[in-house]
C-alpha cells in the first residue's frame, strides 16, 4: 500500500490542525476548549498508532530492502523518498506508542497553555516518524534537525527552575553535532551524486574519504545517543523537562542516534567503522562504568534515571558496533527495550513529583506503605532497568555483551560489570524511595495511582514482559533486515 | 545593432524611468493622492518585470547593457520586492504625519538603479546603477526628517557610501588603465592575455567598492548604525533587494570580465565570507537592539552568500541566486513585523520589548519565530534550503575547510536567533501593544509562509530558472 507510510507519519498534523481550528473558532482558553484540545490530541495519536500497527501487519519481515516506498522529485535532485525496513519499522511503532501514552501523562500536569504544548508533541511526533521513515538523506536532516524546535519549547516552556539554561545547552550541543553531519551530507552528494539513503548504502565511498565522513556522522550521533563525554547535557534536560518531555527524550529522540549509527555509519562507512570501532567501544565501555557510578551518586530521582539512560545506551552502541548479528539484533533491542523501560521509569517519577513537586530522593521513603500498586509498578520497571531475566531489560544486554564478546573480550568483560553497577543504583535508589518507615509527615496524605496512572503503565507493562518473555516477536521482524546489514558489512571489511 | 532594437532590451528600465518622472511631476500638482501614487508606481513595476521575464534578450548599447536571465531572474525578484516596499512605506510614514509623496518615487528610482546594476555589462553603466540606486536610498534612510536618528543614518550612509563609490570609481579606473577597456568581454580578453598586476589592483578596489554595497566584513561597519536609524519599513526594502543586485552585480563583473583570475578573486572572496560569518555571528551576540541584531545576521548571511561566489563555479552563482532570494524574502518579512509592532506608540526594537508576544500577538510571534529559525538555517525553512545550495557548492569546488567554519559560524549565531525565540516564547510580557496595522501584518504572515511552507514547493521552479540565470554568466 503506497501513501499509508506518508499517511502515518503526516497524521498527527491533522490533529495540529483541528487544534489550530478549534482555538481560532474558540478564542479563548476556557475549560472546555483545553479539554477539547487533549481530546483532539490523544485521537490522533491514537489514530496514529493504529496506522502503526497496521503498517506492521501489512510488513513482509522475509524481505530485507525498504517497504511501503514512496518516491517523488523534488528540486535540485533531491526526491521525497519514503520506506521502512525492519530496522525502522519498529521505531514508528515505538514512537506511535509512546505519544499516547505521553498525552495521557500530561492530562493534569500541564496547566498552562495547554493547546501550544499538544500541537508541540503532534508536531514531535511527525518529525520523528519522518525521521525513521525517510529515505533522502536531505529529507532524513529536515527531520531529523527541526525535531529541536518542539523539544526546545517542550522543555523551555514547560519546564522546572532551570529551563532556559537546559533548553539552550540542548539546542546548542545537538545542533553542534548536526551542522558538522550536514557538511558530510553535502561531501557524500557531491561525490556519490545521489542523496537516496538506499544507494548510498551501496556505494563505495574511498575509504580516506570515509574516515571523515564517519567522523562527521558521529559527532552527531553521539551527541543524540548521548556517548560519554557528550552526554551533559542530557541530565540538564531530563531534570528540567516536564514528565512527558523526558518520555519522549529517553523514549524516542535518544534512540534516533541509535538508528542512525545502523543506517548510515555501518553499512555507508564500513571500512572506517571498523577502523573506529576500538574507540566507540572504549567509550561504550567508559559511558557503562562511569555514568552508573554518577548515577549512584544522584540526590535527584530523575537525573539517576538520566545518568542510567546513558549507561544503557553504551551498551547500544557496543552492539551496533561488533558488526555482528548478535550485537546488532542486541543493540535493536536495547533501544527498543529502553524506550519503553526508561519512559516508564520517567513516568514513575512523574507520579510521585505530581503529588508533592520535588524530585529529591531524601525528601521520599516509605512509599510503600501509602501506596502499594505504585510500589509493585516502579518494582517491575526498576528491575527491568537493572536487566532482569523475564524482562525486555535482559534481553538486549546479554545480546550486545554477547556480540562484543566475540569481537572483543575484554570489552564485554568490562560492560558485565555494568550490569552489576545498574543493580547497585537501581535497587538502592528503589529502596529509598519505597522502602522503611514513611518518616516525612507531608507524605502523610499521600494517594496510590488513580485509573489514568493505571492506564498509563498498563500497556508499558505489558509490552517489558511480553518482550522479555518472548523476544522473538522482535527479531521476527528484524532478522531479515539485520542479516542484509550484517551480510554488507563484513563482505566490506573483509571479514 | 540599431537604436530601436537597443532600446527594446532596456524596457524594463524605461519604463521604470519614465513612470518615476511622470509620478514626481504628478505628485508635486497632487501631493495628497497617496494612493494613486502608490498604485501608480506598482502598475510601473508590474509592466516593468513583464518586460523583464518576457522582452527581448541580448546585449545592446554596445555592450552596456545585457539582458539576459541573470538579469531577468534578479529584475523580476527586486520588482516584486519593490511593490512590496511602497504599499508597507506608505502606510507608516502615513501613521507618522509624515506625506511624502516621493517615497513611492524614490523606490522607483532605486529599482531603476538596481535593474541597471544587475544588466551592466561594462564599468561605465556598472557604477551609474550603482550610484542611481545608492543615491536614492541615502535619501530614503533620512526620509523621517524630524527623527534626528533617521537623518544621522541618511548622512552616515552617505558619507560612507560615497568612500565605496569612490573606490570603486579608482578601481574601475585602474582597470581601464591597464585592460584598455571599460567592457567585461573586453577586460577578461585582457586580463587572459596576462594583463598583470595592474588590473589585479583594480580588481581588489573593485571588490572592496562593492563589499561596501552589500556590507561584507571588514567593510561591514555603517550597516548596523543605519539599520537602527533608518525608518523599519525603509530597512525592510534597503535590506533586501539593494543586497541582492549588488550581488548579482558582483558575480556579473567577476565571472564575465575576470574568468581568468579566478584563482585570484577567489581567494579574496573567501577571506570576505568567513569574515563577515564570523563578524555577524560573534558581533550579534552583544546586541540587544533587534534592528541591530538583524543587521549583523546580514553580514553573516552576505558573507553565505558570497561564500557561493567564491566558488567560482556556475553552481556557487546559482547558490548565490537562490539564496539572495530566499534572504530577501526572510528579511523583507521580519523588517515588516517589526515595523508593525508598537507599545503606546513607541516602536519595539529591543528584545527585551518581545517578552510575552507570543501571548499577545501569536500571529507575528510566529511570523518572527519563522525568520529566526529560517536565519538560524534550520530545516524545513527557507533559510536551510539558501545555505544547503552554498554549502553542496562549496563543498563541490574544495572550500570544504571554508563550509565547516561557515556551518560552525551558524551554531554560533544560532544563540541569538535562540534568545529572541525565548523571550518571545517563555517570557512573560507587559501587554499594551497597539493593534498591529494590516497591511504590514499581512506582509510579514505571507513572508513567513513562504518561508515555510511555500518555499517547498516555490523552490522546485527558483531552482532551474535561478540554474539558468548562472549559467547567463558562462562559469563552468
Amino acid at each position: 500500500m503506497t501513501g499509508l507510510l506518508s499517511l502515518t507519519t503526516f497524521a498527527p498534523l491533522l490533529g495540529v490542525a483541528a487544534i489550530l481550528v478549534l482555538r481560532l473558532f474558540a478564542r479563548s482558553d476556557d475549560e472546555k476548549t483545553v479539554s477539547a484540545g487533549k481530546w483532539i490530541a490523544l485521537v490522533t495519536t491514537l489514530a496514529t498508532l493504529a496506522l502503526s500497527i497496521l503498517l506492521v501487519a501489512e510488513f513482509d519481515p522475509a524481505n530485507p530492502g525498504f517497504q511501503f516506498a514512496e518516491d517523488a522529485n523534488w528540486f535540485a535532485g533531491l526526491h521525497y523518498r519514503m520506506g521502512v525496513d525492519g530496522i525502522s519499522i519498529l521505531f514508528v511503532l515505538l514512537t506511535a506508542f509512546l505519544m499516547p501514552i505521553c498525552i495521557a501523562a500530561s492530562w493534569k500536569s500541564i496547566e498552562t497553555r495547554v493547546l501550544e504544548y499538544m500541537i508541540a508533541f503532534l508536531v514531535l511526533e511527525t518529525l520523528v516518524i519522518g525521521v525513521f521513515c525517510a529515505l533522502d538523506l536531505v529529507l532524513f536532516y529536515a527531520f531529523f534537525e527541526f525535531g529541536l524546535v518542539p523539544m526546545f519549547l517542550i522543555i523551555g516552556i514547560w519546564g522546572g527552575k532551570r529551563r532556559v539554561y537546559a533548553a539552550y545547552k540542548f539546542f546548542l550541543y545537538t545542533l553542534l553535532g548536526s551542522v558538522l553531519m550536514l557538511a558530510a551530507i553535502l561531501g557524500m552528494i557531491g561525490v556519490a551524486g545521489t542523496s537516496s539513503i538506499p544507494e548510498l548504502m551501496v556505494y563505495k565511498f574511498d575509504p580516506a574519504l570515509q574516515t571523515w565522513l564517519w567522523l562527521a556522522f558521529f559527532a552527531s550521533f553521539a551527541v543524540k545517543m548521548p556517548m560519554w563525554p557528550v552526554h551533559t547535557w542530557l541530565p540538564d534536560a531530563h531534570v528540567e523537562a516536564p514528565t512527558a518531555g523526558s518520555v519522549i527524550l529517553a523514549g524516542i529522540l535518544l534512540k534516533m542516534g541509535g538508528y542512525g549509527l545502523l543506517r548510515f555509519s555501518l553499512p555507508m562507512f564500513p571500512q572506517a567503522s571498523e577502523f573506529f570501532t576500538p574507540l566507540v567501544f572504549a567509550m561504550s565501555v567508559i559511558a557503562i562504568i562511569y555514568t552508573s557510578l554518577v548515577a549512584f551518586r544522584q540526590t535527584d530521582i530523575k537525573k539517576l534515571i538520566a545518568y542510567s539512560s546513558v549507561a544503557h545506551m553504551g551498551f547500544v552502541t557496543m552492539g551496533i558496533f561488533s558488526g555482528n548479528e548478535a550485537g546488532v539484533q542486541g543493540a535493536i533491542f536495547q533501544m527498543l527495550s529502553h524506550g519503553v523501560i526508561a519512559s516508564a521509569l520517567f513516568l514513575c517519577v512523574g507520579v510521585v513529583y505530581d503529588r508533592m513537586h520535588t524530585r529529591e530522593i531524601a525528601f521520599y521513603g516509605g512509599l510503600v506503605n501509602r501506596m502499594p500498586w505504585y510500589a509493585a509498578v516502579f518494582m517491575l520497571f526498576t528491575m527491568g532497568n537493572v536487566g532482569l531475566p523475564g524482562t525486555s531489560g535482559f534481553v538486549g544486554e546479554i545480546l550486545t555483551m554477547t556480540g562484543a564478546y566475540g569481537v572483543s573480550t575484554w570489552t564485554a568483560i568490562f560492560a558485565a560489570t555494568g550490569v552489576i553497577l545498574s543493580a547497585v543504583y537501581a535497587l538502592s535508589l528503589y529502596r529509598r524511595v519505597i522502602f522503611g518507615e514513611l518518616t516525612n509527615p507531608a507524605l502523610a496524605e499521600i494517594g496510590d495511582l488513580d485509573w489514568r496512572e493505571v492506564a498509563i503503565f498498563a500497556p508499558l507493562i505489558a509490552s517489558t514482559l511480553y518482550l522479555g518473555i518472548y523476544p522473538a516477536a522482535i527479531f521476527d521482524l528484524t532478522q531479515a533486515s539485520v542479516d542484509n546489514l550484517v551480510a554488507l558489512y563484513s563482505a566490506a571489511i573483509g571479514a | 545593432m540599431t537604436f530601436s532594437a537597443d532600446l527594446a532590451l532596456a524596457g524594463p528600465e524605461l519604463t521604470l524611468a519614465i513612470a518615476a518622472l511622470v509620478l514626481l511631476v504628478f505628485g508635486a500638482f497632487a501631493p495628497r493622492a497617496t494612493t494613486m501614487m502608490t498604485l501608480g508606481s506598482i502598475a510601473a513595476l508590474a509592466i516593468a518585470a513583464y518586460y523583464a521575464a518576457f522582452g527581448t534578450q541580448g546585449r545592446g548599447f554596445a555592450g552596456g547593457l545585457v539582458a539576459d536571465d541573470a538579469s531577468a531572474f534578479s529584475q523580476v525578484a527586486i520588482f516584486i520586492a519593490s511593490a512590496i516596499a511602497i504599499p508597507l512605506g506608505q502606510k507608516w510614514f502615513a501613521q507618522r504625519g509624515v506625506r511624502n509623496f516621493e517615497f513611492p518615487v524614490l523606490i522607483l528610482l532605486a529599482a531603476l538603479g538596481m535593474a541597471m546594476m544587475v544588466s551592466a555589462g561594462d564599468l561605465i553603466s556598472l557604477y551609474i546603477g550603482v550610484e542611481l540606486q545608492s543615491l536614492a536610498l541615502y535619501v530614503l534612510a533620512a526620509m523621517h526628517r524630524d527623527d534626528a536618528k533617521a537623518s544621522e543614518a541618511g548622512l552616515k550612509y552617505f558619507v560612507l557610501g560615497a568612500l565605496s563609490s569612490g573606490m570603486l570609481l579608482y578601481g574601475a579606473s585602474l582597470i581601464y588603465g591597464f585592460a584598455g577597456s571599460t567592457k567585461f568581454d573586453e577586460i577578461a580578453v585582457a586580463v587572459q592575455s596576462g594583463a598583470g598586476t595592474g588590473v589585479l589592483f583594480g580588481l581588489v578596489f573593485l571588490i572592496c567598492g562593492l563589499a561596501f554595497k552589500v556590507s561584507a566584513a571588514p567593510f561591514h561597519m555603517w550597516t548596523p548604525d543605519v539599520y537602527e536609524g533608518a525608518p523599519t519599513p525603509v530597512v525592510a526594502f534597503f535590506a533586501g533587494a539593494p543586497k541582492l543586485a549588488a550581488m548579482v552585480l558582483f558575480a556579473r563583473a567577476l565571472s564575465e570580465g575576470f574568468s581568468g583570475a579566478s584563482a585570484q578573486w577567489g581567494q579574496v572572496l573567501v577571506i570576505i565570507a568567513l569574515l563577515s560569518i564570523g563578524v555577524g555571528a560573534f558581533a550579534g551576540l552583544a546586541q540587544s537592539n533587534l534592528k541591530r541584531l538583524w543587521a549583523y545576521s546580514s553580514i553573516a548571511n552576505v558573507g553565505y552568500a558570497v561564500l557561493g561566489l567564491a566558488s567560482g563555479t556556475a553552481e556557487g552563482v546559482q547558490a548565490m541566486f537562490v539564496f539572495m532570494v530566499l534572504y530577501m524574502v526572510d528579511v523583507t518579512g521580519f523588517f515588516a513585523c517589526l515595523s508593525a509592532l508598537s507599545r503606546a506608540g513607541k516602536p519595539m526594537e529591543t528584545i527585551e520589548d518581545m517578552a510575552g508576544l507570543m501571548k499577545e500577538r501569536p500571529g507575528i510571534a510566529l511570523a518572527m519565530t519563522a525568520f529566526s529559525l529560517s536565519a538560524l538555517g534550520l530545516p524545513p525553512f527557507s533559510g536551510f534550503w539558501a545555505k544547503f545550495y552554498v554549502f553542496k557548492a562549496a563543498i563541490n569546488s574544495g572550500l570544504g575547510v571554508a563550509a565547516v567554519i561557515g556551518l560552525v559560524g551558524s551554531v554560533v549565531a544560532a544563540f541569538y536567533y535562540l534568545r529572541l525565540i525565548k523571550v518571545m516564547w517563555f517570557d512573560g510580557g507587559v501587554g499594551g501593544t497597539d493593534r498591529p496595522p494590516v497591511g504590514a501584518k499581512t506582509i510579514a504572515i505571507a513572508a513567513a509562509l513562504f518561508s515555510f511552507p511555500l518555499v517547498l514547493g516555490a523552490l522546485v521552479f527558483i531552482d532551474p530558472l535561478a540554474k539558468a540565470a548562472a549559467a547567463a554568466f558562462g562559469l563552468a
